[in-house]
């Protein structure tokens, strides 16, 4: 090889990164405005969220009419049943639950792009896969799962996601439930070691109003469990001939909110209106002071 | 075409980055420069904690609060009757607790390098400067309730404000304590509602040795309203 041919190789090559890098000035900048989410997140359990204290905790939540009779039906003991023991939380849990999470990610080995981050589960909670790579949502008859389907996209250095296809399940432990047609927005935040998701859950079934919740959680360099203990179904006694229930207008732990905190029943009940500062104008004064 | 390349390359990088930059020093105000816009009315959502915000607590129900057994006695101790008799009936809307409080907030610029944070309920406000030196600890009796907040945007796109110099209030209605030295850490970010609308997220750090085991971390929503039709000022209570 000449030193001419060398020299047009030289050239084309030169040529070859300032194009890359010319055209990088204006494409980069977006690929690299993300923040990095992968690793261990211990959570701040300084929010009330599983709201699970007690059996008739609905306070906070838009439920429709047909959520809050349904709601009202349930009875723990519903989780005796076998069929039940195992039947885990939707994916909006993992901002609800007491948990912390374990984020990874798949990486594309040719082009270094994320195809993919994982949420790992916990033994009520399924793995939640993120999908990056700007796949469509199946057919809305395609198979629900616990975790359902999720896709996202960056904002700037806000990871934001949507899932669909979650088998129907409860928005809370209580029983309040969820259908299988709701879906959840979420909002990753990070500042620093914290990281704060917004989470918008819609179910046209079940919610009178879109609910929206936040937890924050910190870097942890203690490692999160990617998965909990396996959940196994045992036998532990007979619950009758028919699933636990209460009929309506008969559920007997409908006023212990009223009773133990003060809580006016519209509020334990969930009832939308409760959850803006208005409602505190109909409250009796100081109704919870003791 | 090698030319024109390199020729468009020197000039990203040399002439158009300076004049960018340059166009920012210009518009250096934090207004000018805000990259994102937290203005307007903002309604409390309250889906989270909600009888410890919607009314006051129990005597006694503190949880999930970490709280040093310090912290415990005081607030074992709170006497909203006695609170009220020395004049202090707003401890519990100061900064550390304000923006958890069931409330409506409006922002706006009160110049071009302050946010100015009013609530209806309690009727307080909170200056937000920026591009200011943190203040230096002051005497007790110069402390406000709301303190001194210092505010920067942290990019791409959401604020951080850090509040000091605080008089000891409440974290909560019912007495929990924090004290003077406690510190303050705030993340703004907004973001759509699906079907319309859009949520301001405030994460709040409170940090006091004194009274709490580890920095008090909560994450509060807000809708935007269209205007103030329902903005309604609240004097504060100790009840």
């Amino acid at each position: 090889m000449g030193s001419n041919a060398v020299h047009r190789k030289m050239s084309r090559s030169t040529t070859t990164i300032l194009a890359a890098a010319f055209l990088c000035t204006f494409t980069c900048r977006t690929a690299l405005a993300q923040v990095e989410l992968t690793g261990s997140w211990t959570p701040r359990n300084h929010e009330f969220l599983t709201g699970d204290g007690l059996p008739v905790d609905f306070t906070g939540m838009p439920l429709s009419e047909e959520g809050r009779l349904r709601a009202l039906s349930y009875s723990e003991s519903q989780l005796e049943m076998v069929e039940h023991q195992c039947q885990g939380w939707p994916a909006f849990y993992l901002v609800q639950g007491p948990f912390g999470l374990r984020i990874w990610s798949e990486t594309d080995p040719l082009k270094g792009n994320v195809i993919s981050y994982t949420i790992g589960g916990w033994e009520d909670r399924a793995p939640m896969t993120i999908w990056m790579d700007g796949r469509a949502h199946p057919s809305e008859y395609a198979l629900h799962s616990r975790s359902g389907f999720t896709t996202g996209a960056w904002e700037g250095n806000t990871l934001v996601t949507y899932t669909t296809h979650m088998k129907a399940g409860f928005l809370r432990k209580t029983g309040a439930p969820s259908s299988d047609e709701a879906t959840t927005t979420m909002r990753f935040y990070r500042h620093g070691d914290i990281l704060t998701i917004l989470e918008i859950i819609e179910d046209p079934i079940y919610l009178a109003e879109p609910w929206i919740l936040s937890r924050s959680f910190q870097l942890s360099g203690t490692p999160q469990p990617p998965i909990g203990p396996p959940c196994v179904a045992a036998y532990e006694g007979s619950v009758g001939p028919t699933a636990p229930h209460y009929l309506p207008e008969k559920n007997p732990f409908v006023d212990e909110m009223t009773t133990k905190y003060g809580v006016p029943r519209d509020a334990a009940i969930g009832k939308p209106e409760t959850l803006y500062p208005e409602y505190r104008k109909k409250i009796p004064p100081a109704a919870a002071v003791r | 075409m090698r030319v024109c390349l390199i020729a468009a390359l020197v000039t990203l990088i040399f002439i158009e980055e300076p004049r960018l930059a340059g166009q920012e020093r210009a518009a250096a105000t934090a207004k000018a420069s805000a990259p994102i816009d937290i203005t307007g009315y903002w309604v409390a959502f309250v889906t989270e904690d909600w009888r410890f915000r919607m009314i006051t607590p129990r005597k006694g129900d503190y949880q999930p609060v970490p709280m040093t057994p310090e912290a415990r006695k005081v607030a074992d101790a709170w006497d909203p009757a006695a609170d009220e008799a020395a004049g202090n009936q707003c401890k519990a809307y100061g900064a550390a607790a304000i923006m958890r409080l069931a409330a409506r907030f409006h922002i706006t610029w009160q110049d071009d390098n302050t946010l100015r944070v009013e609530s209806d309920y309690g009727m307080q406000t909170r200056l937000l400067h920026f591009n200011a030196a943190p203040s230096p600890p002051m005497p007790p009796d110069a402390r406000t309730w709301q303190g001194y907040s210092s505010a920067q945007w942290d990019r791409p796109a959401s604020l951080k404000v850090a509040t000091s110099n605080l008089r000891s209030g409440y974290l909560r209605k019912n007495g929990v304590p924090y004290s003077e030295n406690a510190t303050v850490t705030e993340y703004f970010d907004i973001g759509p509602i699906p079907g319309g609308g859009q949520v301001l997220l405030v994460t709040a750090i409170v940090d006091d040795p004194q009274y709490l085991r580890q920095p008090f971390t909560t994450s509060s929503q807000f809708k935007k309203e269209a205007d103030g039709s329902k903005w309604d000022p609240t004097p504060c209570t100790a009840k």
